[in-house]
């Protein structure tokens, strides 16, 4: 004998291997979690690239000076406030830009020819900043009253708009997760709804025998949370390609990572958590739910 | 064991504004531990909503019910099961799980009790003998007569070693023989302390085995004793 028939493996009191079966509910909870994936990813994604942006843009400044050649102190103007800046307290560089780059930076506008152009061009400056650690108002201040006309530039306007973009961004994607989430309960408590009909007489049959609401709430959650975690678990695995392909294609923004997989099969750390978290959290919501749907049916009998 | 003091019970029609019927009123008798009744009376006339009642499948309406010293009507619902254990039930349908093979719908119980396992198999064996069924314990309902299906019925009311036993014409698919043989079965457990309730309307299997009776018409105690 394979198996001892007397022994209660599997035993399913209830019949509930029937009455919740095993296609639809995994396979809607599997598109509930693919969508949740997908959600995750946005959240990640924008997280990052918002940091990316931010870490870039924030620390940088351009100081511009009109007619650089000029005398100011001695120095030409451009030199003097070249040395203001390498003194001040929070400038990690500055560099003034060649006349090339200067042409390069023009070019899209002016042509080919920029360099020959007869307009005075200013001298860029390209400020590294520390972050955090410089008062870029202040500093603008002190070099435009040293050298008049010198224009600062801060990218920090940028920066916020950007920033606040991420956070929207972050935010529907969150409220994505939140309405997914809503709706796998929704699912499960349809279902289990569902097999309670389908199985009424036997549970008041185990009613009658003298078995309490957390019995029974736990013979329809047993089922139905491995029923979802099954679902959840379906549906991580078919995120994962589509996800590597998204992380292939956003890889040139997040560009020149140091340790960056260039097989092209890397995801952020946090993706690595999220995803095998699917099937926890499908499980979760799918017993949460469960239990409170067949105790709140139970409240019918005495 | 059972205290009924002007017991009453209405059937509200659900989802209708029908006035509620009266099928129990104003039942007042008393049952002591380890006592016998046949429960008497015409096709409607209450047997079947007083053994509910007793069985703590529908709460009164009015008056008050005692079972095993519990206020029924009073006690909080989530006291219920364990009370429920302890009373076996044979219902006029059976109503055992057509999934589930005899051995299990009589082990069902103990495993909701949270019996051992080891326990269940000879509780269970012992009573499955004890019905004449044990070449039939892994058959499914459907594969048993109606008087294998009865007898079935009675092991799994009997096998927690309940308190109070009620029985909802149990012999209604037996022949005489069977028949004679459930009444030698529940004299026995009646001898071991159970107390024993048994609906019937066969009149030659309470002239064989006169007894207590409790009688009912219309809902109503004609007579006791």
């Amino acid at each position: 004998m394979a198996r001892n028939p007397l022994r209660p493996a599997r035993f399913d009191d209830l019949g509930l291997r029937r009455a919740l079966g095993d296609r639809m509910l995994p396979l809607l909870v599997a598109a509930m979690a693919f969508l949740a994936a997908l959600a995750l990813a946005g959240v990640v994604g924008v997280r990052a690239l918002a940091a990316h942006w931010q870490e870039g843009a924030g620390a940088a400044l351009t100081v511009q000076v009109p007619r650089p050649a000029g005398q100011e102190g001695g120095k030409t103007r451009l030199d003097h406030v070249l040395a203001m800046l390498r003194d001040a307290p929070g400038v990690a560089s500055a560099r003034p830009l060649s006349e090339g780059e200067l042409a390069e930076l023009l070019r899209p506008w002016l042509g080919a020819g920029a360099d020959r152009v007869a307009i005075p061009l200013p001298g860029v400056i390209a400020v590294r900043l520390i972050p955090g650690a410089a008062d870029t108002e202040a500093l603008a201040a002190r070099l435009a009253g040293a050298v008049p006309g010198t224009l600062t530039e801060s990218h920090d306007v940028w920066v916020q708009r950007l920033g606040l973009l991420a956070g929207s961004l972050q935010a529907c994607a969150w409220l994505a997760l939140a309405v997914v989430a809503a709706v796998a309960a929704a699912v499960v408590a349809i279902a289990t709804t569902a097999g309670l009909a389908a199985r009424r007489e036997a549970i008041e049959i185990v009613h009658g025998l003298g078995a309490t609401d957390g019995y029974i709430a736990g013979r329809f959650a047993g089922r139905v949370t491995g029923l979802a975690a099954a679902g959840g678990l379906l549906g991580a695995l078919a995120a994962l390609p589509a996800l590597l392909a998204l992380a292939r294609l956003a890889a040139p923004f997040a560009a020149a990572r140091p340790g960056a997989d260039p097989s092209g099969l890397a995801l952020p750390a946090p993706l690595w958590l999220a995803l095998p978290a699917l099937p926890l959290a499908a499980a979760t919501i799918g017993f949460l739910a469960a239990q409170g749907t067949v105790r709140r049916w139970l409240r019918r009998l005495p | 064991m059972v205290r009924l003091e002007g017991v009453g019970l209405q059937y509200r029609p659900a989802g209708t504004s029908r006035t509620a019927e009266d099928v129990l009123r104003g039942l007042s008798f008393s049952i002591p531990e380890g006592g016998f009744r046949w429960l008497l009376g015409p096709s409607g006339a209450g047997k079947t909503s007083l053994l509910r009642l007793l069985h703590l499948a529908v709460r009164p309406t009015s008056g008050r019910l005692t079972v095993m010293g519990t206020d029924i009507g009073q006690t909080e619902r989530r006291a219920l099961p364990a009370l429920r254990r302890r009373i076996g039930m044979v219902f006029q349908d059976f109503r055992l799980l057509p999934h589930l093979s005899a051995y299990d719908n009589i082990a069902l119980p103990l495993r909701i009790g949270g019996r051992p396992e080891g326990q269940i198999r000879a509780d269970v064996t012992e009573t499955l003998r004890w019905v004449g069924l044990d070449k039939k314990a892994l058959s499914l309902p459907a594969q048993l007569s109606g008087g294998e299906q009865q007898r079935v019925a009675i092991a799994r009311a009997v096998v927690g070693r309940p308190a109070l036993l009620l029985a909802d014409e149990p012999t209604g698919n037996l022949d005489d023989a069977q028949a004679e043989r459930l009444m030698v079965m529940l004299n026995e457990l009646n001898r071991l302390g159970t107390t024993v309730i048994v609906a019937t309307h066969n009149d030659a299997l309470v002239a064989r085995h006169p007894g207590a009776a409790l009688r009912l018409d219309n809902g109503r105690l004609l007579a006791r004793g």
